[in-house]
């Protein structure tokens, strides 16, 4: 790792200078990350005074639990959905927005504000259009012949969890794209048009190839925040319901730790989402860096 | 512009219009039904044009507390996401800007290590070690303190890159002028890399503003006392009152109140807004 060619001399200055960082890096990180993969090999009987080692006992159980396979199911469920929704829509509106002229400035500044909307915030937005018995989204629905109802229906509750957490990231996505679209040299377009592609062909063969480094990075943080941060859009609107329809992996560890107090099982799945995001990272750092050339 | 297709301007600006629509649709919604009377909302679906009791509704909230609604002051919550944005995105960039200082100017016995553990925070969400960073902090005694909502959030990895990329492209020969004019490192940090560091510390503080105002998971674990709940969490607190219909009224407008200034804060510094949050995830 480089340093400057020239640096300064001082014995104890360097230290002084690292040390908040240090400090609250390893007793709010380091040191609870190291108890849960020490708490993951343990288990506590039902009244919580023996502790003995059982080894990957817990591991096992997890995945010999139905319950956590189907949070499982439901959390890439609702980690693709949400990110190929919401990627889906923002390219969309990226590559138009790329094309005019008159009002960008104004479509971007009403596109951007909702990355600055607390994903529990968006959740119950959505939560109140689609409510049953009052909401405008829940009535149109209505009229066209389908009973909307996510307070029963398993699939309905995803689907709103979906859209809710899509909703909020489209600005982010949408800033990415804009950013990657206007990177692409303009004579490589104007050349497939003067050759007579279309608009249509010009995007798949020139401008979709050549935003893949884009697409690929948004790719890796969508799906750690698909993961990581929409614990709340779940908490504060479906809290996993019905049944464990909406149970995402983030929602799961948390219930089992605060309310079912199975401090073991709870501490094997950290531990697994530590590898999800640890593999997450990796995948962002090896293939990033090596960005595709233009 | 390659070409001149009327058709397909006409085409973007109708899908561009319609994805601001979209966009806009729920916060209108929610507008809607906080200028309302509650009992409109319970006779069917909800109004899409604005009533007539704005004044009424937020008058309420702020004066006469919502202790109906089953949460504290308005004024004491927002005052806490306050507290609580303001100290994360200070704390972050302080002693983040720190740090990267250290490990790119000094050469240090233990830096490569240093910088690894800071390294490893980027893969250690508070969502994967909810329940031990819980009990560190309740056995430091920080439950329901605003030292216990903050603090144990402000070590950033990405702050900390943020800060060592943009060192190495400060040319040497400002610290090499910097050490032949006899000046110590403290005194180089505060007249030279601090002001050139302007624009990357503006940037980051909006993001990090954001990132502390929308905190939930975490204030919703330390915070057991209604004096130190964030709007975020109240709001959630409000829609799931046990054995009756939420007060959506109050609901609605909490949300709203609760998006405005992070909301304003994107759309008034949009450029620097952009330029952290492009810088932050290089």
């Amino acid at each position: 790792m480089q340093t400057k060619r020239i640096t300064f001399k001082a014995k104890g200055l360097p230290y002084l200078l690292v040390a908040p960082q240090l400090a609250v890096t390893l007793v709010f990180f380091i040191w609870p990350a190291s108890q849960a993969l020490y708490q993951s090999v343990l288990q506590q009987d039902a009244f919580g005074l023996r502790t003995e080692f059982v080894g990957l006992a817990n591991f096992e159980n997890l995945f010999a639990d139905p319950l956590y396979l189907a949070s499982f199911k439901v959390t890439m469920v609702f980690s693709f959905g949400t990110t190929f929704l919401s990627m889906g829509v923002a390219l969309m509106l990226a590559v138009m927005a790329d094309r005019v002229i008159k009002g960008a400035t104004g479509y971007k500044t009403f596109l951007i504000w909702p990355y600055a909307v607390a994903p529990a915030v968006a959740g119950v937005l959505w939560w109140f259009m689609f409510n049953p018995t009052i909401g405008v989204a829940a009535y149109a629905i209505r009229q066209m012949g389908y009973d909307w109802n996510h307070t029963i229906d398993g699939n309905d509750a995803l689907i709103l969890i979906i859209i809710a957490a899509a909703w909020k990231q489209i600005s982010y996505n949408f800033l990415f794209f804009l950013a990657g679209l206007q990177s692409i040299p303009r004579s490589l377009i104007e050349a497939a048009a003067i050759d007579g592609a279309s608009p249509f062909k010009r995007f798949w063969t020139i401008v979709f190839p050549l935003l893949s480094p884009t697409s690929f990075f948004l790719l890796v943080v969508n799906m750690v925040y698909a993961f990581f941060d929409t614990f709340s859009v779940v908490h504060a609107t479906t809290a996993g319901g019905p049944g464990q329809s909406t149970s995402i992996l983030v929602y799961k560890v948390w219930r089992d730790a605060f309310e079912s107090l199975d401090l073991g099982g709870s501490a094997a799945q950290s531990v697994i989402l530590m590898l999800i995001v640890i593999a997450l990272t990796v995948i962002q750092f090896r293939y990033i860096e090596r960005k595709v050339e233009y | 512009m390659v070409e001149n297709r009327p058709w397909l301007t006409f085409f973007s600006h109708f899908i561009l219009l319609a994805g601001v629509v979209i966009v806009l649709f729920p916060v209108w919604v929610a507008f809607v039904a906080s200028t309302h009377d509650p009992r409109d909302m319970l006779s069917g679906v909800v109004p899409l044009w604005p009533g007539d009791r704005f004044i009424q509704n937020y008058y309420e909230i702020f004066v006469e507390g919502m202790a109906k609604a089953g949460a504290p002051p308005i004024g004491l919550l927002m005052m806490n996401s306050l507290i609580m944005a303001l100290a994360i995105a200070i704390g972050k960039i302080a002693i983040s800007i720190i740090s990267a200082f250290a490990i790119v100017y000094f050469r240090f016995p233990l830096r490569v290590l240093f910088f690894w553990l800071i390294f490893i925070t980027l893969m250690l969400p508070v969502e994967v070690r909810i329940l031990p960073t819980f009990e560190v902090t309740a056995g430091l005694g920080l439950l329901n303190s605003y030292t216990g909502l903050t603090l144990p959030l402000i070590a950033s990895a990405t702050a900390t890159f943020l800060f060592r990329q943009f060192y190495m492209t400060i040319p040497e020969e400002l610290s090499e002028a910097a050490r032949i004019d006899g000046a110590g490192p403290m005194k180089f940090f505060r007249d030279i890399l601090l002001p050139l560091s302007r624009t990357n510390i503006a940037g980051l503080f909006v993001i990090l503003f954001i990132y502390g105002w929308n905190q939930y998971l975490w204030p919703l674990l330390v915070t057991t006392d209604e004096g130190y709940y964030t709007i975020v969490i109240s709001i959630q607190r409000m829609v799931s009152v046990p054995d009756s219909e939420p007060l959506w009224h109050v609901i609605m407008a909490t949300v709203i109140l609760a998006m405005i200034p992070p909301v304003l804060v994107v759309v008034f510094m949009q450029r620097l807004f952009i330029k952290g949050l492009v810088e932050t995830e290089k």
